[in-house]
């Protein structure tokens, strides 16, 4: 019989069907606004009488909350508020009276309820321009990196032909490559051999002059790419714990493209000091521990970074041997004990002061200080009576290790004697952290305030909405019966758009609105395209049922065609755009591919449920045809 | 239905696509684009006054803060404020510019965004646009050809250019501005006038195989009329949404939307005229498209 389809088609569309409203229903519950609350550092667990202080505090303000939450591990206090406008409000409260210690950041908690989340089911995240933050673009310096790695190989070479009495002079040059200078060729091929041997990355290339012999040395093309892929995930991981001390709920550190890491911070206003601690060229500091009888003005005391000895303090001389800016490297490793060792790396300056130091104090011990940015929070009465926040920076400096030199140190060096592999991975981690591995530069900065974020997306729903609206009246006008049917699979195009976004974990932003009311702009086209030609069948004189079977299987190659070619279009607005180009580039692909199934197919099955396997004597398809066909 | 006799005006849609290009390349070299913040870098800051902004008071303090070559205007309504600064400021003189608004003014200044980009990044972006621009139209002829054939693929490459350009044209002869959204429309543009050549190709060539006996431009016009009402209605309700958006979707999107019914527009127009026309001119007959071991599948489809 024509136009009808199997069950199993039925069974298969409403499964799909099924599944795509089950992952959209997520976005139905709105975000409850809320108050996440952590502690400074990982030591400092939130218990029940921490919570409790936080509450009584939100009740003696009158401000209303509910479903409090501690997670397992004791790290996050969740607290959900009533209302919105008393976000700031309960924030300045809370953080209050915790006091310092405590970061206490604006969220948006979930409520999918379980029946959903259990499957997995997530509402969309909302980009930054729909949820106010700060939005980041980082430059890493990469030439720098290359450069500090030059001079380097400069004192390494320096070092080697000085050792192996290989006379010659060594320098560098204002294109950052090596120039090694021999009186004669025999030197030069005895030095040549010495720095291949060395530094077997370096490409040597022999160059005569009148009376000069010369080695010119650049780095490879391939190792230069290695130092730069190096600096740049270095400094992404540096950047992400910085970011952690900024307490954003869901921060967004990101690599993009060869040299560029984004940064998003939702919630965010206060950019100045968000890129204060990005931009911070180091936080570590490596001293000698102070002799016992040194006098008291000339050390300090610190207490250990490490839970686990809490309340253990040494005292350091004042005086600095080295910052973090001069490590290059850190890596857990084990010795050839099998022990766990973190190897260093530092960079030539670095090693110079590090030898110099350490080569006049072997078997005393070495301090490594971690340094970070706290805030003492002090309220003060202004002129006016209300009360003003003010925030004291101050740095806290906390002992990572302090281990005995036991020997002259340079610029390579070994820390063991450590209890475990873990420890020693978390140490590596800590003074890698510690510095930005090469400068960065801001090349972009975009603040959105939090309202024009709720503005644009009220703008955005409402002008979906209304687009949606203009297209169902002027279809259901213009094509009857099969109009409805394209306006219904239209609102289950824009459901199972919804579902495939928060399957696939997209973000939603504007110009992904502006995709989306594109797309329901496009996906009529399919059906018009349907449409058209079932029309222009029944003017031909076919019969109502073969009009459809004709209709769609003519057309259906040509949507094929024309969304493909439109596929193409987005998957390369996707790969060569950033930001908010990829957004619409999302959206746009996967509106064409839903587009596709419900226009064609669902379509399909509703007018096949309505007109087929019955004798029809006409469609309900708008124009003249509509009274045509002998049925 | 009666034939319309489109290729019958084919010389003045000529004269018309070759004058609106000629305007459009001419703006674009002495006028060239109004480019947005995303492509010359510099400084953007919105902000909200909590009464009707004086956009002059906003401009003394301005100067008298040192802020030279900002360019002050009120952003759809007269509460709201632009504020542009040139390429050479300092990453941090967003937030500073803010406070000395503020400290100008005694009512509230709400702060809507502060946009900063680099140097680096506009030329960057410049070169990255125009490059998805011609990787697209490259993919996109390649897939014509190969699923049509070379003079099809052509076609619609220089129907694709021709919207593209004349898109661009109108951007530059309006002063309108040009960011990345409006690059993002116009890479859509290509998409979706091509989504209408497509339509009209597959007709042209399907009635070359029908209708054997017929001329080229014959077959065009019957092809042209018989998907007319499809080509109208689609851009009708796609231009419908547009519009929406354009009215209801706020300043941002506002440029975006309005590069889509330009495009859109011109889309409709090329998708009968030029691509066609392009075709006439290669000289297109129905031997292009004779694929022997395909006939015989025309054959069945036809008796359905």
């Amino acid at each position: 019989m024509l136009n009808k389809y199997p069950l199993w088609k039925y069974l298969l569309l409403v499964f799909v069907l099924f599944l795509g409203g089950f992952y959209a229903a997520a976005n139905l519950y709105a975000p409850d606004p809320a108050l996440q609350v952590t502690g400074e550092n990982s030591a400092q667990l939130i218990d029940a009488s921490t919570l409790q202080r936080a509450l009584t505090a939100l009740e003696d303000k009158g401000i209303a909350h509910f479903d409090e939450t501690i997670d397992e591990n004791g790290r996050n206090a969740l607290i959900r508020l009533r209302d919105v406008d008393q976000q700031l409000v309960a924030q300045a409260t809370v953080s209050r009276a915790l006091g310092d210690g405590y970061i206490v950041a604006l969220n948006l908690a979930p409520t999918t309820p379980s029946w959903l989340s259990d499957y997995g089911a997530q509402p969309m995240k909302l980009g930054l321009d729909l949820s106010g933050g700060v939005h980041f673009k980082l430059e890493v310096d990469v030439d720098a990196a290359v450069e500090r790695r030059m001079e380097f190989y400069l004192n390494d070479t320096k070092r080697v032909l000085r050792e192996e009495r290989v006379r010659g002079l060594v320098s560098q040059d204002s294109n950052g490559r090596l120039e090694a200078r021999f009186n004669s060729e025999e030197l030069r091929e005895q030095a040549r051999a010495l720095m291949a041997q060395n530094s077997p990355e370096l490409v040597l290339d022999r160059v005569d002059e009148a009376d000069s012999w010369n080695i010119v040395a650049t780095l490879s093309e391939q190792k230069i790419k290695e130092i730069a892929d190096y600096s740049v995930s270095q400094n992404l991981t540096t950047l992400r714990n910085r970011v952690n001390e900024l307490g954003v709920s869901e921060p967004l550190v990101q690599r993009q493209g060869q040299r560029r890491i984004v940064v998003e911070l939702p919630g965010i206003q206060d950019t100045a000091e968000a890129k204060r601690i990005l931009g911070k060229v180091a936080n570590l500091e490596f001293r000698l521990v102070a002799r016992s009888d040194a006098p008291a003005a000339d050390k300090q005391r610190f207490e250990y970074r490490s839970p686990d000895r809490a309340g253990m303090t040494e005292w350091l001389e004042r005086e600095l041997i080295i910052t973090g800016e001069r490590v290059s490297s850190a890596q857990s490793n084990f010795d050839q004990n099998g022990q766990p060792v973190v190897n260093i790396g530092l960079d030539s300056e670095g090693g110079v002061m590090m030898s110099r130091v350490t080569s006049r104090n072997v078997k005393r011990r070495m301090g490594v200080l971690f340094i970070e940015r706290k805030y003492r929070t002090r309220y003060e009465v202004q002129e006016d009576g209300t009360e003003a926040i003010v925030k004291i920076p101050y740095d806290e400096k906390k002992l990572l290790t302090a281990p005995v030199i036991n020997e002259a140190l340079g610029a390579n060096f070994q820390i063991s004697g450590l209890d475990s592999p873990l420890e020693a991975k978390e140490l590596a981690l800590m003074l890698r952290a510690g510095a930005l591995a090469a400068p960065v530069t801001f090349v972009e900065e975009r603040t959105v305030g939090p309202s024009l974020g709720a503005e644009n997306i009220r703008l955005g729903v409402k002008s979906v909405q209304i687009g949606l609206a203009l297209v169902a009246l002027f279809m259901v006008l213009y094509y009857r019966v099969f109009g409805i049917v394209a306006v219904v699979a239209l609102s289950l195009n824009l459901m199972l758009l919804i579902s495939v976004m928060s399957l696939l974990g997209a973000t939603l932003t504007l110009p992904g609105i502006a995709g989306i009311v594109l797309t329901v702009g496009m996906a009529v086209d399919a059906n018009v395209l349907i449409f058209s030609r079932i029309r222009e069948e029944l003017r031909n004189g076919l019969s109502p049922q073969m009009a459809i079977h004709a209709g769609y299987g003519r057309a259906v190659a040509t949507i094929l065609d024309a969304n493909i070619t439109t596929l193409i279009v987005a998957v390369i607005l996707y790969a060569v755009g950033t930001g908010p180009v990829k957004g619409f580039a999302v959206t746009l692909s996967v509106g064409i591919l839903t587009s596709m199934f419900t226009a064609i197919m669902c379509t399909r099955a509703m007018i096949n449920l309505i007109y087929g396997g019955r004798r029809v004597k006409t469609l309900s398809i708008g124009g003249n045809s509509a009274v045509t066909g002998e049925g | 239905m009666k034939t319309i006799d489109f290729m019958g005006q084919r010389k003045l849609a000529t004269a018309v696509s070759v004058l609106l290009l000629l305007v459009a390349i001419g703006s674009l070299t002495v006028r060239q684009l109004n480019w947005g913040l995303d492509f010359t870098g510099g400084t953007l800051v919105e902000v909200h006054y909590s009464d009707t902004a004086d956009l002059n008071a906003i401009r003394g303090t301005l100067n008298s803060g040192g802020y030279e070559g900002a360019i002050v205007v009120s952003f759809g309504s007269d509460k709201d404020v632009l504020i542009r600064l040139p390429q050479g400021y300092s990453d941090k003189e967003g937030a500073a510019l803010l406070s000395a608004l503020q400290d100008a003014y005694p009512g509230d200044v709400e702060l809507r965004r502060i946009e900063f980009v680099g140097p680096q990044v506009g030329d960057e972006l410049r070169e990255q646009g125009g490059l998805a621009m011609l990787l697209a139209l490259g993919l996109v002829m390649l897939y014509i050809a190969f699923r049509f054939q070379f003079k099809f693929a052509v076609g619609a490459v220089v129907a694709l250019v021709h919207d593209v350009l004349i898109t661009l044209g109108f951007f530059s002869v309006m002063g309108l501005e040009f960011d990345l959204t409006v690059l993002a429309a116009l890479l859509a543009v290509i998409g979706y006038s091509l989504n209408d050549t497509i339509v009209v190709s597959d007709r042209i060539r399907e009635n070359f195989r029908k209708l054997r006996r017929a001329e080229p431009v014959e077959v065009i016009n019957i092809s042209l009329t018989e998907t007319l009402g499809r080509t109208l209605v689609t851009s009708l309700t796609t231009l419908l949404v547009l519009v929406a958006l354009a009215l209801f979707g706020g300043e941002i999107i506002r440029g975006f939307a309005i590069a889509l019914i330009a495009g859109v527009a011109i889309g409709t127009y090329s998708s009968i005229y030029v691509a066609a026309n392009t075709l006439l001119i290669m000289g297109v007959s129905k031997e292009d498209l004779m694929i022997p071991v395909k006939e015989g599948a025309e054959q069945e489809d036809l008796s359905l």
